[in-house]
């Protein structure tokens, strides 16, 4: 029984956690991946498109919300996060032809193209905080449990209970659609063909007769989707902030270059990666081990690693630990 | 000479600004833009020296100004009493360097052992080793010392001497800039060591992720510096106001001349910062200029623009890449310790990256990479602007918002988020500069 406990203990406050939040950075970290890989450079201002596209979904939202329209037991935001993600697209790529074509043109280096994104990053983060404001918003709506902590404990009879939010729930079953499409389209379509083409090498894609310019769209595309989606996963399960999105930065970052900046694949696995370690290393692990462990050795302290102050050391180290012994990464990425 | 024409004409309006921000508004915020501008500028020298000397790419730079912002409070506060007891401070310090031997050991060991099974477990056994006796010796020091008085301080304090006077010990806080410079220096040594070796890119990740992991030591370790508690009421190394309105020789002087005392007191105390900060941006300014102009410097110019061929003529990349980024660091953090000499408290909440990091990038950028007065004129322009964005923001909508009827809920949204405008500029003045002007303001040869 104490084992059982023990179990759904770990699985309450780590797994599941763990596995929302890792769907999330994957989301965001395949965004950033695309871009390097198509474009060649660290998008910095990542964080804020997220932002971006997360705040047309609450505006939209709010809309249909005032019309009355909900969506039942799911959140509203999920009927418009398709606007949402065409107000993205529409933002991405204007930015892409006020600002990152004439670089392109230029054949600038990519470091450029990465100080250029920090403009951007300004830009976007001044427009979001004008248009919605700097505060906090919560957008869940509809039902908050799938399972709550009471109904597990009187279903199972055990001591400790397992809570699954309708958002980690979402944001699984999301991430999931999305990865799948996502890989269906760039390994069986014509366009994501050319897209790897260009990825792998930009001058024979050229000499075979794909159009860099579509592929350059089409990319935006997709990422100011991913994004989108990113964002409202997060702010659906945590809640919305400027500020928080642009310090979901590094994360990203960090699970984009753990699984080797460029590949897909990795951008997933660095994901969870980053969101297990953090979640590992600043979780409590008193209770679990109270099960665990028999009665006379029981830990007298929190038996936290970290404060939860220092998850973004975590992702940091992790970081650290990857690049200098795997400098491509976990999967093999490129380096340009 | 066109080029010295242009830096002489460039900062003309950098003077005109200001001036203009006294008679229009009032002398006291021109100082106030005169004193951060100072500072901004040595902060865009540093990052100057690192970018436009050597192409390293850190945007770590809150970390270092941060850093130097602890420098002052464990310079010039006075010890807290009680806490420098032998379970106490001590017992810390002493939980540090058992944590760093730990390191400097697991690294030793890593280094001389052959590779295998036996090298990995040894490894993570002192990792795992030393983090459990680190953590039974540092977090019952860290208990004794919070515990002691914890809303007034619980804290260890610093090194002035003075005790319970120590504001009559103001010149600590000049001897803090310095030491801010060399905690700065430091934190780079390691992070270099680790970091340096990576691709550009990788590099300016590193160096974000640091800035945060700096941020949350000072936030979280309440024992170093109060933690979010913020430490208030740091001495300075200028007279108060308060001391200067009651001093009748000072109130005389300035009724002679028909001033207000209490203006003239303030105005007198800004000058004094903008003295003593003026003195610090020139050495520096000089140095970097000696140094550009030396066979180092124009080593280093080659290292930037062809590192393989820097590397063939012989020259070690890797070393005088860790050298430039810890010179560059060392200026951030001196900049960082007279950022919060001047403030008068040390409030980690304050240290945002759009703020410290990237708006100090702005100003290298527009002012000109690899210039150092384009640094210099960059810090002092994008400052002012930061400023005075807000109030000018909020005049223009204003105007845009005068057809639309009072109390109008559009209306009222545009006025409440005219604040914001300031990131948005500074965005946009970035990506005007970049497309138009890519080298800045003032070019680097």
């Amino acid at each position: 029984m104490d084992f059982l406990n023990a179990i759904v203990a770990l699985s309450n406050f780590v797994l599941v956690p763990g596995i929302a939040y890792g769907s999330q950075l994957a989301l965001g970290a395949l965004g950033v991946t695309l871009i390097y890989g198509i474009l060649r450079f660290s998008n910095f201002a990542h964080g804020d498109t997220m932002a971006f596209g997360t705040m047309s979904v609450i505006l939209v939202m709010w809309l249909f919300q005032s019309w009355g329209i909900s969506f039942g037991p799911l959140p509203t935001a999920l009927l418009a996060l398709p606007f949402g993600m065409l107000g993205c697209m529409a933002l991405l790529l204007a930015t892409d032809k006020m600002v990152y074509q004439f670089y392109r043109d230029q054949k600038a280096k990519p470091v450029i193209l990465v100080i250029v994104s920090m403009g951007v990053m300004f830009v976007l983060n001044g427009l979001v905080r004008f248009i919605i404001g700097p505060g906090e918003q919560r957008f869940a709506d509809g039902e908050r449990f799938i399972i709550s902590a009471r109904d597990f404990k009187e279903l199972t009879g055990l001591k400790e209970g397992l809570a699954i939010k309708t958002t980690q729930g979402i944001t699984v079953i999301t991430a999931v659609i999305v990865v799948a499409a996502l890989f269906w389209f760039l390994n069986r379509t014509r366009t994501g063909k050319s897209m790897r083409a260009y990825s792998d090498n930009e001058d024979l894609a050229l000499l075979s007769g794909i159009n860099p310019d579509r592929v350059v769209m089409v990319t935006w595309l997709i990422v100011a989707g991913l994004a989108t989606i990113a964002g409202v996963l997060y702010g659906l399960d945590k809640s919305f902030k400027p500020f928080t999105y642009f310090q979901l930065l590094l994360p990203i970052f960090a699970s984009a270059i753990v699984g080797g900046l460029g590949n897909p694949l990795g951008a997933i696995a660095g994901g969870f990666v980053i969101a297990f370690s953090e979640v590992f290393i600043t979780y409590a692990w008193k209770k679990v081990l109270g099960y665990m462990m028999p009665e006379s050795l029981e830990p007298s302290g929190l038996v936290q690693l970290l404060s939860t102050d220092y998850k973004f050391a975590v992702s940091f180290v992790i970081l650290l630990i990857v690049l200098l012994f795997k400098p491509t990464g976990l999967f093999k990425g490129k380096a340009v | 000479m066109t080029g010295s024409m242009r830096t002489i004409a460039m900062f003309a309006v950098v003077a005109i600004l200001i001036i203009g921000t006294g008679i229009l508004q009032s002398w006291n915020s021109a100082l106030l833009i005169l004193n951060m501008g100072l500072i901004s500028a040595v902060m865009a020298l540093g990052v100057n020296l690192q970018w436009g000397f050597a192409g390293l790419f850190n945007v770590g730079v809150m970390g270092f100004v941060a850093l130097g912002g602890l420098a002052t409070v464990l310079v010039a506060m006075p010890p807290a009493p009680g806490a420098w007891a032998p379970g106490g401070a001590w017992r810390i310090i002493a939980a540090l360097i058992m944590g760093a031997a730990t390191i400097w050991a697991t690294i030793m060991v890593h280094r001389r052992m052959v590779k295998g099974r036996a090298r990995a477990l040894v490894t993570l056994g002192l990792l795992v080793g030393g983090f459990i006796v680190y953590r039974m010796i540092f977090d019952g020091g860290v208990a004794f010392v919070e515990s002691i008085n914890p809303a007034a301080s619980g804290n260890i304090g610093g090194l002035n001497p003075g005790g319970e006077n120590y504001r009559d010990y103001g010149w600590m806080t000049l001897i803090a800039w310095p030491v801010g410079g060399l905690l700065a220096a430091g934190a780079a040594w390691i992070i270099g060591k680790t970091a340096l070796g990576l691709r550009s890119d990788y590099l300016a990740i590193a160096t974000l992720g640091i800035a945060e992991i700096i941020l949350a030591v000072m936030k979280n370790e309440d024992w170093l510096a109060r933690g979010v508690k913020n430490v208030i009421g740091l001495p300075r190394p200028v007279p108060y106001e308060v001391d200067l309105q009651n001093d009748p020789g000072f109130v005389e002087r300035v009724q002679a001349w028909g001033g207000d005392p209490v203006t003239a007191s303030s105005i007198y105390v800004k000058l004094e910062y903008a003295f003593l900060f003026a003195v610090v941006l020139v050495l520096i300014l000089i140095l970097a200029q000696l140094a550009l102009n030396s066979p180092w410097g124009r080593m280093m110019r080659a290292i930037r623009d062809n590192e393989v061929a820097a590397e063939a003529m012989g020259k070690d990349v890797t070393a005088r890449h860790l050298q430039i980024f810890i010179l560059g660091s060392a200026v951030c953090g001196v900049a960082g310790a007279m950022m919060t000499t001047l403030d008068g408290q040390l409030v980690p909440t304050t240290y945002q990256p759009l703020r410290f990091t990237f708006l100090v990038w702005v100003m290298v950028i527009v002012g000109g990479s690899g210039n150092n007065l384009g640094a210099v004129l960059g810090g002092f322009i994008i400052w002012f602007f930061w400023v005075q964005v807000e109030p000018l923001g909020l005049l223009l909508m204003e105007v845009v918002t005068a057809p639309l009827s009072e109390g109008s809920a559009l209306k009222s949204h545009l006025i409440d988020s005219a604040a914001h405008m300031r990131l948005f500029t500074m965005g946009l003045i970035l990506l005007l500069v970049l497309r138009f002007s890519p080298r800045g303001l003032l070019p680097g040869k």
